[in-house]
């Protein structure tokens, strides 16, 4: 029986499907029954979501500017 | 379709249609000289392209010269990109070459494959003191609205809070979630990039992403 803390170990395993598939049968077993792991995983998969959705900072102006200009020269 | 490349790769029998028909366009149109497709192009990417090589490179100064090297090499090399990989994927490998060679040039990069140990043996996803002595959970975590890191992310306080947790982490772990979760690159593409086997990637990955979740569940916590 995989208990909560063994859950939470795992569960980059199971989200990256590197699990054997008795493992995984354990894994959807217990989150079957255990709200908390449930909310575990649910807390997992937005943490994840969430750092995709992370603004990379903007392109200054000038560098904008200098980059359209070696464009310009590429160009010929 | 009449890229050269893809005519090229079409004489040589392969398959003519692109495997990125978006980027194939895109491609196209910077190849014509249009200014406003290289601006996108650049307003997508630059931010991007920073975050990466500051995985590599020491220091900020360093990183804006790789990335203003990666955009020269993007245009010498346009006209024989050969479409078989994204452009994206194409873009961010000229930039860790160009990364990894700076980095090791200022003699500031270890491999991260001499990293992937980096943590330590009681290193746990959880703390220990949430769970019961038989391992169920004695201070478990709290339901999230849907929407609730997301929403959080408006906020420039909480966006603040994920670039210094990431920026805090061990330079392996670092490196494996920025790649994988924040700009969103398959295990496979992580792997090469870092030069480290599958299974320490994924054991980088699931270090750093459990110290994020504790980051923002304490931010969640606090509103």
């Amino acid at each position: 029986m995989l208990t909560c803390r063994e859950l939470t170990e795992v569960i980059t395993d199971y989200l990256e499907g590197r699990m054997s598939f008795i493992d995984r049968v354990r894994f959807r077993a217990h989150i079957g029954m255990c709200r908390d792991c449930r909310t575990y995983l649910d807390q997992m998969k937005q943490t994840v979501r969430t750092m995709g959705k992370l603004p990379p900072e903007k392109i200054p102006p000038e560098v904008q500017t200098q980059l359209l200009e070696r464009f310009r020269d590429w160009k010929g | 379709m009449s890229l050269p490349e893809l005519s090229a790769r079409a004489r040589h029998g392969a398959d003519s249609s692109p495997a990125y028909p978006d980027d194939a366009a895109l491609v196209k149109r910077l190849l014509a000289g249009d200014e406003a497709a290289f601006n996108g192009l650049v307003e997508q990417y630059h931010g991007r392209l920073i975050r990466l090589a500051l995985l590599f490179v020491s220091d900020r100064a360093s990183a804006e010269e790789v990335v203003q090297d990666t955009w020269l090499a993007v245009l010498t090399g346009l006209r024989s990109f050969e479409g078989r990989s994204g452009l994206k994927t194409w873009i961010f490998s000229i930039l860790t070459n160009r990364a990894k060679t700076r980095g090791q040039r200022d003699k500031r990069s270890v491999p991260f494959s001499a990293l992937s140990n980096e943590h330590a043996q009681d290193d746990h996803a959880v703390s220990p003191s949430r769970f019961t002595p038989t391992g169920n959970w004695s201070a478990p975590p709290e339901q999230w609205d849907e929407d609730t890191p997301e929403r959080l992310l408006l906020r420039h306080e909480t966006r603040a809070l994920i670039d210094h947790t990431i920026a805090g982490l061990p330079p392996g772990q670092r490196a494996v979630v920025t790649l994988r979760d924040v700009e969103g690159l398959d295990s496979t593409e992580a792997c090469n990039i870092l030069e480290i086997s599958e299974t320490n990637q994924r054991v980088l990955l699931h270090r750093a992403r459990a110290k994020i979740r504790t980051a923002l569940e304490q931010h969640v916590q606090k509103r």
